[in-house]
């Protein structure tokens, strides 16, 4: 055979063929998926914190009437870029960034499925962030909100280059999360460690993929059209020009039938870590996986059947709000199905509060508050009082912040142990637990009665005869406290990283495979891959429960197995560190950033594109990582067809 | 603690082909991206449809028939040099790879030039309304897709000239060639949206 097969014997040559290359070019060739996974949270992080700086700076301007501070033309820039921010380069990345980071881990794989096309998503992602931010410091970022709709967003109306800004954006962010999107899902159906069948996926996991196939479907709804609306910009396309025959609602349908999704995009993965939390916490399975699961599958598929709702106000036929209405309100039930059976696994637990578990505490208080409110605005006749106020800004906020923000911060605690081998202070977290829900509620609560009261959003001040300076007031202080919280926060994170105690490999006594291995783990993930006889296989396994061995130590060799049984099927030595997705992605910058001036851009940006592409296609030695070129005479290769080679082990 | 036991996979196949490979799930995935485009910007096209009062507006030509239905044809019989290319991939035989991996070049050459005389024929240009817009649009991403699938194909036979060739390269025949059977098949609803819902409307 090629090579030493058993691991055993090569834990130390495992770990050198799994390693990122070192240095500073080293450093853009990365492809392991927990270094990608890192850069992906730290650097959504980073966006989060600009986008909260936007917030901060908005909520200064709105403290008190007839404000000064910010003028009009600035305002309608923050407010763009913020929502622009949070949605594109914070809550999905930073979501799909803990899949990358995760998912492999915990289904005992030693690496995500196309570990470059990944990295090339990184990249894709920091440069579009970069780009945004850069114009924006140019006074060229988006002010036409972060839906951008025409005909406002169209050439007549924004003639300057901050509609196209936006528009590009887009297609920079959903590049990057289509792809991670399609690796998530790859991971998933082809590379569990034997054992794991589709019915003991950890629902985290579950989350993950189901959301990635949500990603599928909406995320070409917005690409699609942000480029039409590029096309009315620079080459006099009509595609939503009224006088031209084309129509202003072809981009709200296709925007909605993308921005909607969106919401579940987020939420999903958080409610999949509020599962995974609860589960640690109360000592005990979930109760109701199966309903778990299927309120997943059926949310997202509901989710597409809402997007009109966000269209009431423009006078749709009433039989079409009366489905979306009813649509709308059906959403609750797999959430609802979902909270019960959280509710229950804690009822019937044995409840540890850790600080993970304060955040998912904190969720149930604000997320089932914002969800009690998309339930009223889902009926027309308040929506349409209330449409375009602050009691829509309060909504969302509770929604997104309480089903995403609170989940994850509540991720960020539980997993940063396993990600740098230190634990968070418990103490420092209780505290900015407490800051962030004071401050938060604080702050969106009175905007529900601005909005009540008819405060609309974007606007950039108000007179002080309205009366609603001092809630605005209150909302601000609060939005002093959230700072402090994230600031304490980060602190607490840098500080840990040298200073905290050190973890133990499982410190919360979890029973999903990623605290089957080290804190952090070791290049290979696991030096033998563990397998899986339960849901919670570190809690459900016999003792001699069997470990893989056989796999190359000399070469990136994984376990691919079958889609819903994860029986083992075949071993694929997998792609090694490479420059060349970085340099794709600097050649795909070239062409989108080139394309906002020229529509000639795209024809001559489309070269270098092509020549890194094949540069990173072309193969760069027999079998990449190996000894010697395979005998091709004759077949060895399996077929569809045939039946596996092994399995049934389990 | 006792040692545990041991799952051996050392002799598993180091590859596979089809539906049982990695790259398969990654097309597969590729795959509904671009047909959710190529859906919502049909769904798009019959929105203008009920926005105006006859099709195509303003008494404009439907496009001409010829040089669309010509292209279908040529597609369509690509999907015979493609099938056994994918076939002698299957059964990893470099000279009929090679052989029909270049037959299909020649067709996709066939393809992508029939395809200006296509846009040349509309009878409508992408800046004069909503109905030109959403035509060339239409045919602009099936273009995209027909180009990228030369480009992709040309690389893919010229490694199997010139290139190190291993068992793993066949397998990139077999899913060049799925891929290519989506781009032809991508093709039939959009060819009947462009050329026949202007006369059928």
């Amino acid at each position: 055979m090629r090579g030493p097969l058993d691991a055993d014997g090569g834990a130390v040559q495992l770990e050198q063929t799994w390693a990122d290359p070192s240095g500073l070019i080293g450093w853009f060739e990365h492809v392991d998926h927990k270094s990608l996974g890192r850069r992906y949270l730290i650097t959504a992080f980073g966006f989060f914190l600009i986008g909260g700086v936007l917030a901060a700076l908005m909520r200064l301007q709105l403290s008190r009437p007839d404000n000064t501070f910010i003028g009009p033309d600035l305002y309608n820039q923050i407010f763009s870029t913020h929502g622009t921010t949070m949605m594109f380069l914070f809550a999905v990345p930073v979501m799909q960034g803990l899949g990358i980071y995760f998912v492999p881990l915990m289904v005992g794989a030693r690496s995500i499925a196309f570990p470059r096309l990944v990295a090339f998503s990184y990249w894709m992602f920091l440069f579009g962030g970069i780009f945004l931010f850069v114009s924006f410091l140019l006074n060229a970022g988006p002010d036409v909100g972060w839906f951008s709709y025409p005909p406002l967003s169209e050439a007549l109306y924004t003639p300057t280059k901050r509609a196209d800004v936006w528009a590009q954006l887009i297609t920079f962010t959903e590049v990057a999360s289509l792809a991670v999107a399609v690796a998530i899902i790859t991971t998933v159906l082809k590379l569990r460690t034997p054992g794991m069948t589709l019915n003991r996926l950890p629902i985290f996991v579950w989350a993950q993929v189901v959301t990635s196939f949500m990603v599928l479907f909406a995320m070409p709804a917005v690409m699609l059209a942000s480029t039409e609306l590029i096309l009315d910009r620079l080459v006099g396309t009509h595609f939503f020009d009224v006088e031209h025959a084309g129509d202003a609602l072809v981009w709200q349908h296709l925007f909605w039938f993308f921005g909607h999704p969106e919401v579940y995009i987020i939420f999903i993965p958080g409610t999949g870590i509020v599962s995974t939390i609860i589960t640690t916490f109360s000592r005990r399975h979930i109760f109701g996986y199966l309903p778990v699961i299927l309120s997943l599958v059926a949310t997202a598929f509901m989710g597409f059947g809402l997007w009109v709702h966000h269209m009431f106000a423009t006078g749709l036929p009433q039989l079409g709000e009366s489905f979306f209405t009813a649509a709308s309100i059906m959403i609750a039930i797999p959430t609802g199905t979902q909270i019960f059976c959280w509710i229950a696994t804690m009822w019937s637990g044995r409840i540890a509060v850790k600080t993970p578990m304060l955040w998912i505490l904190g969720f149930f208080a604000i997320f089932i508050l914002g969800g009690l409110t998309g339930v009223m605005l889902a009926a027309v006749p308040l929506n349409i009082q209330v449409h375009d106020t602050f009691f829509v800004v309060a909504h969302f906020h509770y929604v997104l912040i309480g089903g995403a923000v609170f989940p994850l911060f509540g991720a960020f605690y539980y997993w940063y142990p396993k990600i740098t081998g230190r634990m968070l202070s418990e103490r420092v977290g209780a505290w900015v637990f407490a800051l962030l829900f004071t401050g938060f509620n604080l702050t969106f609560f009175p905007m529900h009665v601005l909005g009540l009261h008819g405060m609309p959003r974007r606007v950039y001040t108000y007179a002080a005869s309205m009366g609603w300076d001092s809630l605005n007031l209150l909302a601000s202080l609060g939005a002093l406290l959230m700072a402090c919280g994230v600031l304490t926060f980060v602190v607490d994170a840098v500080r840990a990283l040298s200073a905290g105690a050190v973890a133990a490999d499982n410190p919360w006594g979890a029973g999903t495979l990623e605290w089957a291995t080290t804190s952090p783990p070791p290049n290979s993930n696991f030096p033998r891959s563990p397998t899986a006889a339960g849901r919670e296989p570190l809690w459900d396994n016999p003792p001699d429960q069997p470990v893989v061995v056989g796999l190359r130590s000399d070469a990136r060799d994984v376990l691919v197995t079958h889609v819903l049984d994860a029986e083992p099927d075949h071993r694929l030595v997998f792609p090694e560190p490479s420059i060349w997705p970085f340099l794709t992605a600097i050649a795909t910058t070239g062409l989108f950033i080139w394309s906002i001036f020229t529509p000639w851009g795209v024809v001559y940006g489309a070269g270098p594109v092509f020549v890194t592409m094949v540069g990173w296609f072309w193969p760069k030695s027999p079998d990449e990582g190996g000894s010697q070129p395979w005998p091709i005479a004759h077949r060895t290769l399996p077929r569809p067809s045939e039946a596996p080679a092994a399995g049934g082990a389990i | 603690m006792s040692e545990p036991r041991t799952l051996d996979v050392s002799s598993l196949p180091p590859g596979a082909f089809g539906s049982r490979t990695v790259t398969f799930w990654g097309t597969l995935g590729i795959v509904v991206i671009e047909s959710t485009v190529f859906v919502l910007a049909i769904s798009s096209y019959f929105y203008y449809v009920t926005r105006s009062p006859s099709w195509p507006p303003h008494g404009l030509a439907a496009p001409l028939l010829r040089w669309g239905t010509i292209n279908t044809l040529i597609l369509l019989a690509s999907l015979a040099p493609n099938e056994l290319a994918r076939r002698a991939g299957e059964r990893v035989d470099l000279r009929s790879v090679r052989i029909w991996m270049v037959v299909c070049l020649l067709f996709a050459v066939g393809f992508n030039v029939v395809r200006v005389l296509e846009f040349m024929h509309l009878n409508v240009w992408w800046d004069h309304d909503a109905y030109g817009s959403i035509v060339w649009i239409l045919l602009g991403l099936h273009t995209v897709h027909i180009v990228t699938d030369f480009l992709d194909s040309a690389v893919l036979t010229a490694l199997m000239f010139v290139g190190p060739i291993e068992e793993h390269r066949f397998v990139d025949v077999e899913e060049n060639a799925v891929y290519w059977y989506f781009v032809v098949v991508a093709w039939l609803p959009i060819y009947g949206v462009i050329y026949w819902a202007p006369r059928l409307t």
